[in-house]
């Protein structure tokens, strides 16, 4: 996905934009609105993040602009404020959907997918491997053209497999893709993950390799 | 002093002062005192009066005796008037005494009858109290020279009465005038409270007007106070206006505070999990997995503290909204869903049956289910369900927050809800303690129960009773 | 303070009476002189009360015995005397009675003015009206005129009854002969009452004084008592008596007498005959009893019937206007000034001194 990240604290900005291309999305960084409108008079975005404090004018005003342009970029705003009212005026001014800094990167890119998933219309990338389609965006996966149903941290777990397939991925990876870092983990959290994904695509030819010792990779692509 | 003494004087000297009590003894005390002094200037008065009235009728009897004193060939000769006499002794049947003296020895009359302490010039009488027999006697006496045997003589003519009647009357006049006095102070009495309870009115509509207002009403007093009582009123409205702005103060900077505190958390917490992600080195990798911990609480910490304040300083003088508490629990949960879809968790919502409104702070009652809601999904495991159910229970609307988490660990409620208290089963899960305090004080302001307690098979129910606007 | 006075008093005369009884024979100026003296009651009873007064006993009788019947162990000694002699015997002599009864207002106000009479109870004072008393010192317990008494044998034929005094000293000028040294009246020197009667009279008007003049040129005679002059008038000596009171009169004359009782109708004097309780009193409690006897219905019917004269009241006066009483108040002591005094009995004796 392409990402406009429009905040003015610079530190925050690279950073964020720095995470999401981790993640294998492409991020742009404006830091003022002037420098918003110019980046979105250019370039089509798949979702906006957004400051709703800017030096130069309050984010909602930026919100009632690009609502009444009737744009279709998704803005979601993040928001270091507490009061209620700035949460729900955001939504009532026309933003998708907040978060509130700092924002856990999952749930970021949780509330993206669920925002894109409520506007429909735009055509997510599929992954492909051996005969599993994945729709990241959809939350759905297929095994020779049958979906199978699959909970959110299967899926996730799928997505960070197929994101490098063949590549082994240690327990820890896999861990700090899985769950929250202040979330208990038990030591054996994976590995029933672990199996729980293997019996969902059961029947497929791209299977999980448990590399003793090491971790575990996707083959069969 | 005894024990029961000294605990008299302590508790009147903390009780607070009575305007009205002060009032009405102070108007009770100055009519007792114009009472007496009535009573007593018409008694004075009285006897005064009465006693000149009398003695100038005296003193011309005396005087006319003295003037028809004659002097012929075979000395003086006196003509007393029977008719002078009945009048001296009209008034109350006084007894009559008379005394003549020519050149200092008595000549006629009773001669024992006690003489003027000083002796009257030319024709004026003089007036002077003495006994005589068994009597208390008002005497007059005048002086003349009379020319007997061609030599001047010197006169004394003095005449005595009683004065039980004047005595009598002026006794029944004092009578009268105590008995007025009684009165007027009888009188004095419920008319004392009356005034005091006019005038000390327009404080008690001040006070009422004062306090008709919401918690959240700081607009200045405006409503009419007399002149004694504007002073206050005009502090009032300066502590008023300086507490506005004050708040808003307050309001402005816990807003400020957040934004100052949050980003820089943000930046950090993305930098570390940059780094997390890049790092091959295992102890480097827990180190930064601590640090993002650390950025966890101290982000949750913040946003605590800074939901507390808002709370604190919004509970003192809540608002008083119309909140839907279906529709505000339902957008709740809509909100969270992503937040519990990410630990495999549902949170299943059981709506009520009709809308249920309640009067209060919408901030305050968001920031508590939130917190509600949020504690159910950091405790519970993944893959279990969170429960939110709304109903109507009574004059109450009934909210439960339940899980499958780990339970309150043995603490009640009392305990869970101080400050940065965490309970004892709450191992490595990341929390600042306040979030229950938060809820336990919001539904306190508003005049509603907070239940905590442990379910069957394993978790717990939070739920609160809001009380309904009907 | 009243009752060791009185026990002083008492014991003071109780000495005096000794020293009297000593003296008396050397100076019986210092003893008061009574008229007459009559014990009432049996021997044996065990209370014995003192009554001074100038009533004739003979008057007086009735009443007593009355009196004694209905109080039991009690006996009464009244002591007659002239007005002057009462006073002095309580003035002066502090002489010991239980009630002092006497027709000279004058002196008897001296006394209650002077401090010698006791206070009498207030349901006694209270039932008499304002002008029969004074204070609560002394009461009146009969009234009677001061009258005019006139021989049928002086009057001419055809004449007229003189009905006013103006008419009086027409008559008596007109028949000078006829009445010269016929007429009498009080001498005020001697008598307390004729020296009231005569200072009253002038206080009314002054018709006493041409009537003084024309008495005087018919060398009236002057008498200390009534009774003197009523015998005078029964046994033809005198033709007039001048200022005579009317229960002597009354009682002392009849219809054989042919002597007119004639109340001037100008004005007469309507005397009050008054009692007190003296301070010397031994037994104030028997005189209250007497005195309220006196004022009785029972005791009002008998001193009518003795004096045949009707019981004077309020009623009595509205109708007979001509009927003056003389007023109880200390008004009478202006005359018993020794200067005023003299200087009245100078000008009587003047008017009366004609050639």
């Amino acid at each position: 996905m392409r990402f406009l990240m429009i905040e003015d604290n610079a530190d925050l900005a690279r950073s964020v934009c720095a995470r999401l291309a981790l993640e294998g999305h492409a991020a742009d960084h404006a830091s003022s609105l002037s420098e918003a409108d110019d980046c979105l008079a250019g370039t089509r975005y798949d979702m906006i993040l957004l400051d709703i404090t800017l030096p130069d004018g309050d984010g909602r005003s930026f919100l009632s602009r690009h609502r009444t342009a009737q744009a279709d970029t998704p803005v979601i705003v993040l928001t270091a404020r507490s009061a209620v009212s700035d949460r729900v005026d955001t939504l009532d001014l026309g933003a998708d959907d907040y978060l509130t800094k700092p924002f856990d990167f999952a749930e970021l890119e949780a509330r993206c997918r669920a925002v894109l998933r409520r506007r429909g219309g735009t055509v997510s990338n599929l992954t492909e491997y051996a005969d599993l389609i994945f729709d990241p965006l959809g939350g759905c996966v297929s095994v020779d053209g049958e979906a199978r149903d699959l909970r959110n941290r299967e899926l996730r777990l799928l997505e960070v497999l197929l994101s490098a397939p063949g590549r082994i991925l240690s327990k820890d990876q896999l861990c700090d893709r899985l769950f929250s870092y202040s979330e208990p983990v038990s030591d054996n959290a994976i590995e029933v993950y672990i199996a729980r994904l293997r019996r969902k695509l059961e029947g497929s030819k791209a299977r999980i390799e448990t590399v003793r010792g090491l971790g575990y990779r996707l083959v069969g692509g | 002093m005894t024990q029961a003494t000294r605990q008299w004087l302590r508790g009147k000297a903390t009780r607070p002062a009575s305007l009205r009590r002060r009032l009405v003894l102070q108007l009770i005390a100055l009519s007792a005192v114009l009472a007496l002094v009535l009573y007593v200037a018409v008694r004075l008065g009285a006897e005064r009066a009465s006693e000149a009235t009398l003695d100038g009728i005296l003193g011309a009897a005396t005087t006319a005796i003295a003037e028809e004193l004659r002097s012929v060939d075979g000395g003086p000769e006196l003509e007393l008037s029977p008719g002078t006499f009945s009048m001296l002794a009209a008034m109350g049947e006084e007894r009559i005494f008379h005394r003549l003296n020519l050149g200092g020895s008595a000549v006629t009359g009773y001669d024992d009858l006690p003489m003027p302490p000083d002796t009257p010039t030319a024709l004026t009488a003089v007036f002077y109290d003495a006994p005589y027999r068994d009597a208390e006697l008002r005497l007059a006496a005048v002086a003349r020279s009379l020319m007997i045997d061609n030599r001047p003589t010197p006169v004394l003519v003095v005449v005595g009465q009683t004065r039980e009647g004047q005595r009598a009357i002026a006794q029944q006049l004092a009578n009268r005038a105590a008995a007025l006095g009684l009165a007027v102070f009888l009188i004095a009495v419920p008319l004392s409270l009356l005034a005091a309870g006019t005038l000390l009115r327009p404080i008690g509509r001040l006070a009422e007007a004062v306090g008709r207002r919401g918690g959240h009403d700081l607009r200045p007093v405006r409503h009419p106070a007399p002149t004694e009582l504007q002073p206050l009123v005009q502090q009032l409205n300066g502590f008023i206006a300086r507490l506005r702005s004050t708040l808003t103060q307050t309001e402005t900077f816990i807003a400020e505070a957040a934004h100052h505190i949050r980003t820089p958390l943000a930046t950090l917490r993305s930098e570390a999990e940059i780094a997390l992600r890049q790092s091959e080195d295992e102890p480097t990798r827990v180190r930064l997995r601590s640090m993002i911990r650390a950025t966890e609480e101290s982000a949750r910490s913040a946003s605590q503290l800074l939901d507390h304040a808002t709370v604190l300083f919004r509970a003192e003088q809540p608002a008083q909204d119309r909140v839907d508490l279906g529709t505000m629990t339902a957008a709740l949960v809509d909100r969270f869903l992503p937040t519990a879809d990410l630990k495999d968790m549902q949170i299943v919502l059981h709506p009520p049956t009709d809308a249920l409104v309640t009067t209060g702070d919408a901030v305050l009652i968001e920031a508590a289910l939130r917190n509600l809601i949020d504690n159910a999904l950091k405790y519970s495991p993944a893959d279990s369900n969170v429960s939110v159910s709304l109903a109507r229970d009574g004059n109450f609307a009934r909210l439960s927050v339940c899980d499958r988490g780990r339970g309150l660990g043995g603490e009640g409620l009392a305990d869970l809800s101080q400050r940065f208290r965490r309970g004892p089963n709450v191992g490595e899960v990341v929390g600042s303690g306040l979030g229950l305090t938060i809820v336990s004080e919001t539904i306190a302001a508003m005049q509603g129960r907070f239940e905590l307690t442990d379910r069957e098979n394993g978790g717990s129910c939070a739920t609160l009773w809001f009380p309904l606007h009907e | 303070m009243r009752n060791t006075l009185v026990s002083a008093t008492r014991v003071t005369v109780r000495w005096m009476a000794v020293l009297v009884a000593i003296t008396l024979p050397l100076s019986p100026a210092t003893a008061f002189e009574i008229e007459d003296e009559r014990r009432f009651g049996l021997t044996s009873a065990a209370n014995e009360m003192a009554v001074l007064s100038t009533t004739d006993i003979a008057l007086f009788a009735p009443l007593a015995e009355a009196f004694l019947s209905q109080t039991p162990n009690t006996a009464l000694r009244y002591v007659q005397a002239t007005s002057r002699q009462v006073h002095a015997a309580i003035d002066e002599e502090r002489a010991a009675f239980d009630l002092v009864i006497s027709s000279a207002m004058d002196l008897q106000m001296k006394l209650a003015n002077d401090g010698f009479s006791r206070s009498l109870p207030d349901d006694l004072v209270a039932s008499l009206p304002d002008w029969a008393r004074w204070r609560d010192r002394l009461v009146a317990v009969a009234q009677e005129p001061v009258v005019l008494l006139l021989s049928g044998a002086a009057l001419p034929e055809g004449t007229q009854r003189p009905r006013s005094r103006r008419d009086l000293i027409a008559l008596l000028r007109d028949n000078a002969a006829l009445f010269d040294g016929r007429i009498g009246t009080y001498d005020p020197q001697a008598s307390g009452a004729g020296f009231l009667f005569l200072t009253q009279d002038a206080r009314m008007s002054d018709s006493i004084w041409r009537l003084a003049e024309v008495m005087g040129r018919l060398n009236t005679r002057l008498y200390c008592c009534s009774g003197d002059m009523i015998a005078g008038l029964r046994s033809g000596d005198l033709l007039m008596a001048y200022n005579v009171l009317g229960s002597y009169a009354a009682a002392n004359l009849t219809q054989a007498d042919g002597v007119h009782i004639i109340l001037p109708e100008d004005f007469t004097i309507t005397l009050q005959r008054t009692a007190l309780i003296p301070s010397t009193s031994d037994h104030p409690e028997l005189g209250v009893a007497l005195l309220n006897f006196l004022l009785s219905d029972t005791g009002r019917r008998i001193q009518s019937e003795a004096t045949g004269q009707p019981p004077f009241d309020a009623q009595t006066f509205r109708n007979q206007p001509h009927l003056r009483p003389i007023r109880l108040d200390p008004g009478l002591l202006a005359h018993l000034d020794a200067m005023t005094r003299r200087r009245f009995l100078a000008e009587w004796s003047a008017a009366l001194d004609q050639p």
